[in-house]
């Protein structure tokens, strides 16, 4: 009796959020794989994958469905004993580098990796001119 | 009526500012000297009017005004109060009223205390500070104004967010302006000093205040923001590296670079070029971060819906101001002579390799946050995030940190390393032990690095106080002390949450017991419940730490209906050793109720060492404040003395 | 105290914030007046439909696999919902479409099949075959993102052409031209 009132009340309640369909969540998209050193690898990928229909934010930071699809896919890939950066590269393979957080070194985003070497030269050589200088008094 | 007199306001605070800018820019001249006494008085008038706008706008959303349509748009009767008054800057029109009132505000409080600038200076400043206003006024007034009346008035407003229907709202944009607009005092005191050439020791030492106080706002507000985004959008997470809040981050990096920087200006009359530098760069930031979250041109959860056309104005304005600015320190850089020369080991030394790694850090954050945008011109869709930025950023910070524990001990100008070698083997003992018992125990790279370096850290931020005597210390240096404690306590909190966080994500029936960690919780029941322009399910939720005491927990999951859209109230539950954080999810097909449970060990650490540093700042800037003053009353002192010997 | 030497900082140095600021003023320019879609184009065009089986989503028709869609014959593939509003907005142009001779094939994505066949029966059923998704896996395998989404396949199960979003009616000859360039 309870459960049917709180069930109307939810449905009322909750009727304007429900944009995404009456089906519930993903099995795994709400839970943890039963192995602890699998669920880490799990969640460790998830945070490093962009939620497709979000505003920037990961699958790990989410609760729109498709996010919870896509926690169900990588938990039951991780399950199934495939290796992270393979699930990783499915997901590239599918949509391109912009469902990934992790930049890999291509042709357009060499800049992102030269930009820290770049700097580094350039902190040496304004130290170098800087500090080298004012050795005396 | 009442509308139009806000309106009128700021139209008047507009026309000041260009007077302001007239008079200060004139008066620099041989011929306009008469304008001199017309720039102070102008500056303090314009800075009272535009508050009287930012008062009206306040005061129409706390009544609902709905013949305005920025209230009928962002605003609704049923909201509580405090949401209605925070509700005014919790959008573009009304942020943008803010950034405007505190400029205003702040350029009228520097011409009202500040009198310590050679008189040209400080023209020059007051100038450069309307120059920039003169810009925002425009942009509010024909590309963004908040007084736009509404007819026919509509019966209710459109409502506000949910999710900013929060205390954290009230608190964290405030801050955050006051912070990063507060450093375009900076950037017209760096510009005034270009045009005027007076850059040395007493312009630090005017500018130093200044610096500090807007920094210490800047790290409260981003602290705010960091701990809001933790509890309400949860998941547990503290920073995203999302553009909006990189756009935070940049301007309080450069300040940072720029309050050590006048520090040393001030005192040592070195660094004369990266302090002006450094001022313009600051500002910079924060006219590149407001441009960056109100263009649409980056994708984020944090940005304000604005149309490409708003974007392009703001644009125009920072090609005109940073554009300008760099232009003159371009032209006028090379001709300000360095100041003093010291040694590769000395304090100086230390601080421009602080600057260097502060400002490289600045760097790696920029580039990757603009970076799809780059990607995007190549034709490409990229996502930069966590997993680039913080490695990158650690390759600068890291070595910023061990700096950070040795500079403080070097003595100026001139240092032998021999010497402080002996006080850091104790900290550096330490960091290897923890660094070695990290390793041991299974810990990630950076979390690992971060934790030995917090404690090593930690200890070496309290070396400078060794043989002192505790009566004789003076504010800033128990300011600096605090500050860079709280660097060490927020870098251990940020290491603990990413070592040794435990998540639980179940599906509870009611009565059931979960464990998450040392805690063990109990679903009791969930009831729906309802606030003033909300309903909720709240579940109540009894957890006990290790079998001790039973506490309650009353997560929700929240439903407004204007406009309509749910929230989820996250429980905390906070020890000394860490937070219990419980999050109601939806109901599964079998009844069973989502719960989403994590103990996150001294997370808290993270906000409070945070806190530090701010608290740390602010010793910093009242000690020099007070010393400042007291110089002031003696010099009075020995003036009235010798007016009354000279009779 | 001396008067020291002035050591000016190198004048490039000095001027390289200026030279940054301007490449970043024209790299913003530039992104503001030519902005890039919002949406997440499938990475799949061209490349062959990854291996997949999906149950019937009503009873009594046939459910869709991989192999359904390398039969020889050009499909058009749409991906809908019976709770998205813009399916039902296309389901006009699904109509003429198949008016036009296009074997439509659906997937439904997180239906129960008591709402599914309410929105067939208020819409119509233009589709030889319904399959049901309730994980949005099939998403994953065409690089879809969201609903509604249509794709064009060809005979040899190879993802020709990827539809965003409804189908209007100004669309229709469009994808009447795709179907046909996939059937060559």
């Amino acid at each position: 009796m309870i459960r049917c009132v709180i069930g109307a009340v939810l449905l009322v309640v909750a009727a304007p959020a429900l944009a995404d369909g009456t089906m519930p969540a993903a099995p795994y998209a709400y839970t943890q794989l039963e192995n602890p050193a699998q669920e880490a690898s799990a969640k460790a990928l998830m945070e490093t994958l962009r939620c497709l229909q979000c505003q920037g934010q990961s699958i790990a930071d989410s609760d729109a469905p498709i996010a919870g699809d896509m926690r169900h896919q990588v938990r039951t890939r991780i399950k199934a004993g495939e290796d992270p950066e393979a699930i990783r590269g499915w997901l590239v393979q599918s949509y391109g580098d912009y469902v990934s957080y992790a930049p890999r070194v291509t042709a357009a985003t060499w800049p992102l990796f030269a930009a820290p070497l770049v700097l580094l030269g350039l902190i040496g050589l304004i130290l170098r001119r800087r500090l080298g200088k004012g050795k005396q008094a | 009526m009442i509308a139009n007199l806000g309106l009128a306001a700021l139209w008047f605070a507009a026309a000041l500012a260009a007077l302001q800018l007239l008079a200060g820019g004139m008066s620099l001249n041989k011929g306009g000297q008469a304008l001199t006494g017309l720039v102070r008085p102008v500056a303090m008038v314009q800075g009272a009017l535009v508050a009287v706008a930012f008062l009206v706008l306040l005061y129409l959303f706390s009544v609902t005004d709905l013949s305005v349509l920025l209230v009928a748009k962002n605003s609704h009767s049923a909201k509580p109060l405090i949401y209605k008054l925070s509700g005014a800057w919790g959008n573009h029109e009304g942020s943008m009223l803010l950034w405007v009132t505190v400029m205003g505000l702040a350029g009228a409080f520097l011409a009202m205390v500040e009198r310590r600038l050679p008189e040209r200076t400080m023209l020059a400043t007051l100038a450069a500070q309307a120059f920039v206003s003169l810009g925002f006024y425009a942009f509010l007034l024909f590309a963004s104004n908040p007084f736009t009346r509404l007819n026919p008035v509509p019966l209710d407003g459109l409502g506000l967010n949910p999710t900013l229907q929060d205390p954290g709202l009230a608190f964290h944009p405030p801050t955050l302006y006051i912070g990063y607009v507060g450093l375009s005092i900076a950037f017209s005191f760096a510009v005034g000093a270009m045009l005027t050439r007076e850059v040395g020791p007493a312009f630090a030492k005017a500018m130093r205040p200044w610096v500090l106080g807007a920094w210490v706002f800047l790290t409260a507000g981003i602290v705010a923001g960091s701990y809001w985004a933790y509890y309400e959008l949860g998941w547990g997470g503290w920073w995203f590296w999302d553009p909006v809040e990189n756009a935070s981050l940049m301007p309080w990096l450069a300040a940072t670079a720029l309050l050590h920087s006048v520090s040393v200006l001030a005192s040592r009359n070195a660094l004369r070029t990266w302090t002006i530098m450094l001022g313009v760069v600051a500002f910079s930031m924060s006219m590149l971060g407001t441009f960056l979250v109100r263009s649409g041109i980056l994708t984020s959860v944090h940005a304000f819906a604005v149309d490409p056309t708003r974007g392009a104005f703001i644009l125009i304005l920072l090609a005109i101001y940073i554009g300008g600015a760099l232009a003159l320190f371009g032209l006028r850089a090379a001709t300000i002579s360095e100041g003093e020369r010291f040694s590769v080991t000395s304090r100086e030394g230390a601080l421009v390799v602080n600057n260097v790694l502060l400002s490289a850090t600045l760097g790696i954050v920029l580039m990757g946050t603009l970076y799809p945008l780059l990607a995007e011109t190549l034709g490409a869709k990229v996502s930069v995030g966590p997993p680039y930025f913080n490695p990158m950023s650690a390759v600068f910070v890291l070595p910023m940190l061990v700096v950070l524990a040795v500079g403080p001990l070097l003595r100026w100008r001139r240092d032998d390393f021999v010497r402080v070698r002996k006080l850091l083997i104790l900290p550096l003992a330490v960091t290897l032990g923890v660094g070695v018992m990290a390793l041991i125990s299974g810990m990630k790279l950076l979390p690992l690095l971060g934790m030995a370096l917090a404690f090593g850290l930690a200890l070496a931020s309290l070396l400078p106080l060794k043989g002192r005597r505790l009566r004789t210390l003076r504010l800033p240096l128990i300011g600096m002390v605090l500050a860079h404690f709280g660097v060490a306590v927020a870098l251990f909190g940020m290491a603990a949450d990413a070592a040794f966080t435990t998540e639980r994500l179940v599906a509870a029936n009611p009565g059931d017991t979960v464990e998450v960690g040392p805690w063990q919780v109990k679903l009791e029941q969930v009831v729906p419940v309802a606030g003033p322009n909300w309903t909720a399910l709240e579940a109540t939720v009894q957890a006990r730490y290790q079998g001790g005491k039973q506490i309650e927990l009353h997560p929700q999951a929240r439903s407004f209906w204007s406009p309509p859209q749910g929230t989820s109230e996250s429980a905390l539950s906070t020890r000394w050793n860490g937070q219990l954080y419980v999050v109601l999810g939806e109901v599964a097909e079998d009844g069973r109720w989502q719960l989403r449970l994590w103990w996150k060990p001294f997370v808290t650490l993270i906000w409070y060492g945070g806190l530090l540093i701010a608290l740390g700042g602010l010793l910093a800037m009242l000690g020099h404040l007070s010393s400042d003053l007291r110089r002031i009353v003696a010099q009075d002192k020995i003036a009235y003395r010798r007016m009354k010997q000279g009779r | 105290m001396s008067e020291p030497a002035p050591t000016r900082a190198s004048p490039w140095l000095l001027w390289l914030p200026l030279l940054a600021f301007a490449a970043f003023l024209a790299l913003v320019a530039y992104g503001l007046r030519n902005p890039a879609p919002r949406e997440v184009r499938s990475a799949l065009i061209g490349k062959p439909v990854p291996e997949f089986n999906l149950p019937p989503a009503l009873d009594g028709q046939p459910g869709l696999a991989r192999a359904d869609l390398a039969d020889g014959k050009v499909k058009l593939v749409n991906i809908f919902a019976s709770w998205c509003v813009p399916c039902a907005v296309e389901a006009p142009q699904l109509a003429a479409l198949k008016a036009a001779g296009v074997n439509l094939v659906g997937v439904a994505i997180r239906d129960k099949p008591a709402d599914l066949k309410i929105f067939l029966d208020r819409n119509g059923n233009p589709f030889s075959r319904i399959a049901a998704d309730n994980v949005s896996a099939i998403q994953f395998q065409l690089g879809s993102s969201g609903v509604p989404e249509s794709f064009v396949v060809d005979g040899r199960g190879v993802i020709r052409y990827q539809h965003i979003g409804e189908i209007r009616a100004d669309q229709v000859p469009l994808i009447l031209a795709e179907i046909e360039r996939a059937a060559r």
